[in-house]
């Protein structure tokens, strides 16, 4: 069945999007990530016009974002005291973002540089988490040998303004969080998407908090940046198609639910370990269309370039 | 010197002596949810006041054209081992769709001459101007958005579709792909002999967005900030929507 997109412009295949709804969905309830690297890319392949995908997929994220955050909100796996010092961040990080954004478009090649930034930033995290989740299954196979060692002090617990985080039972300085919040909002705001496959393995490895928390409060967070980023897109690019958006998001909020189920039953690394191949099949794909000579060497955009 | 203008005076003579009389199966292109794109027929006849003149028979060439917009086109090049966009040349305007379609071969129909005057054939429907000096091969540009556009089906040539009946009726069918720009299609009507434009018609097909498209588009432009509230109000009620039926099912 055919839809004509009003702002896109273009007549799609109801059923794709909402196939493609789902599928991104469930990957977000199961990781807590709002999917946006994946989906954006989808939506590019099936010709719908980048400026309308990008947009659109901020407001697509905030529905499936919050029917995921519902379902851990009722678990109590969402740190909200941590997820507002993250949004925090994330705010001033959104702004910053926008700044460096403008200031790379006035150079030129934004394109190559969001492109690179994907790469590095997949592969690096993918990477990271793909070895570490490794390491994490081959000693829980083997059997225990006494608990591990407890989490040792680093240059995190030295600094000032702590603050206790009961449900992530945490007391730490709020500094990292913030810079992980500012820093999450630069990427999101530069590359277009949520930011959750930053956050995600940033909340794990440099705060130290419980894998099964995080995912609740990275998409608490992730709520609020997008629902931002939508509105800028909605008033100063005119490019969030809701037609678009009510079809991905009907898939979305299924698929999320359904996801957040599955996430329950799989193991913490298993869990981590398939998030981690995920980011790096992406990651990979991305190279190779940058290393590979593309068919059509030529490419259309709209002129005058705002 | 005499020569050229016996021949200007008598070329508004000859136009009038074939006129084109038109009709189209629809004039107005409705874009709505299920729009799948549509089929237009143009039909029309000769009118004469004079006998059928001698020599090569009456050619018909038919014009559709969408809006003009600039277009920015890109070329990747290798640098440093990975692909980039390396140059760009700005298309000064070029349709956002346009169909030719001929009684026979674009070339033996159409002279190059009155092609040029009145910008027939696809290359010449697109306007480049100036190509910065950068860039030697300007014109590989303007060809990549024909590539580009004919394999969309935003482009087309259509020769030979135009169906002639003793040098009077004509027909040909247009499909105009589903993702279509609105605005208004420029529909010109050439009829050639030997090359030569005797007679041309002009008018215009409506493409429009109707009922709820109109309304989402028109809502979007004007009213940016309630449009994007509505967008957020929809993504959180379906969100909610989804988490609070997924409960109750859980809960059975």
């Amino acid at each position: 069945m055919l839809v004509y997109l009003p702002i896109a412009e273009v007549s799609v295949n109801a059923f794709l999007l909402l196939g493609m709804g789902a599928l991104v969905g469930i990957l977000s309830g199961m990781f807590g990530v709002g999917g946006g690297f994946l989906m954006t890319p989808l939506l590019f392949f099936i010709g719908i016009p980048p400026a309308v995908a990008v947009a659109t997929e901020a407001n697509q994220i905030v529905a499936s974002s919050f029917s995921g955050v519902l379902a851990h909100f009722r678990r109590k796996t969402v740190d909200l005291k941590m997820g507002l010092v993250l949004l925090v961040g994330g705010l001033i990080g959104a702004a910053l973002g926008v700044l460096v954004f403008n200031y790379l478009k006035s150079l030129g090649q934004v394109d190559l540089l969001v492109r690179l930034c994907y790469v590095v930033f997949l592969g690096v995290v993918g990477g990271l988490m793909f070895i570490e989740s490794l390491n994490a299954l081959r000693k829980a196979r083997k059997p225990a040998t006494g608990p591990g060692p407890r989490k040792q002090r680093t240059w995190v617990h030295a600094l000032p303004f702590k603050m206790r985080f009961r449900t992530s039972g945490l007391y730490i300085s709020v500094i990292p969080p913030v810079l992980v919040g500012i820093a999450v909002g630069i990427l999101a705001a530069i590359m277009g998407v949520g930011g959750g496959f930053i956050m995600v393995p940033a909340m794990i490895y440099l705060l130290g908090m419980p894998t099964k928390v995080v995912v609740g409060t990275s998409l608490f967070q992730i709520i609020f940046v997008t629902a931002f980023t939508t509105l800028l897109h909605a008033t100063t690019n005119y490019t969030v198609d809701i037609m678009l958006a009510v079809l991905l998001l009907v898939g979305g909020v299924i698929g999320a639910q359904i996801g957040t189920q599955i996430g329950t039953r799989l193991k913490a690394e298993q869990l981590r370990i398939l998030l981690a191949g995920l980011v790096l099949v992406v990651c990979g794909k991305l190279a190779l269309e940058l290393l590979l000579q593309p068919v059509e060497l030529y490419s259309l955009g709209a002129a005058g370039g705002h | 010197m005499a020569r050229w203008l016996i021949l200007f005076l008598l070329l508004p003579i000859a136009a009038l002596a074939e006129e084109v009389v038109l009709g189209l199966s629809h004039d107005k292109v409705s874009i709505t949810t299920r729009f799948e794109g549509s089929d237009i027929l143009i039909f029309g006849a000769v009118k004469r006041e004079v006998e059928i003149p001698d020599g090569p028979p009456l050619e018909v060439v038919i014009t559709v054209a969408g809006p003009s917009e600039p277009v920015m086109v890109r070329r990747k090049g290798n640098r440093f081992g990975i692909w980039v966009n390396v140059d760009a040349v700005e298309i000064d305007a070029a349709p956002s769709f346009y169909a030719v379609a001929s009684s026979g071969p674009l070339d033996e129909v159409l002279s190059d001459t009155e092609d040029l005057r009145n910008r027939i054939s696809i290359g010449r429907s697109i306007r480049s101007v100036g190509a910065p000096d950068t860039v030697p091969d300007a014109a590989s540009f303007t060809d990549a958005v024909i590539r580009i556009r004919q394999e969309q089906d935003l482009y087309q040539q259509l020769e030979g579709q135009v169906a002639v009946d003793q040098q009077t009726l004509f027909r040909t069918a247009i499909s105009l792909p589903a993702n279509l720009t609105e605005g208004d299609y420029s529909t010109r009507i050439f009829l050639t002999r030997d090359g030569t434009v005797v007679s041309q018609y002009e008018t215009v097909i409506d493409v429009r967005k109707v009922g709820l498209e109109r309304w989402l588009y028109t809502l979007s432009r004007e009213m940016p900030l309630i449009y994007g509230l509505m967008s957020l109000a929809i993504a959180i009620a379906a969100g909610w929507g989804a988490s609070t039926v997924f409960r109750i099912l859980r809960n059975q």
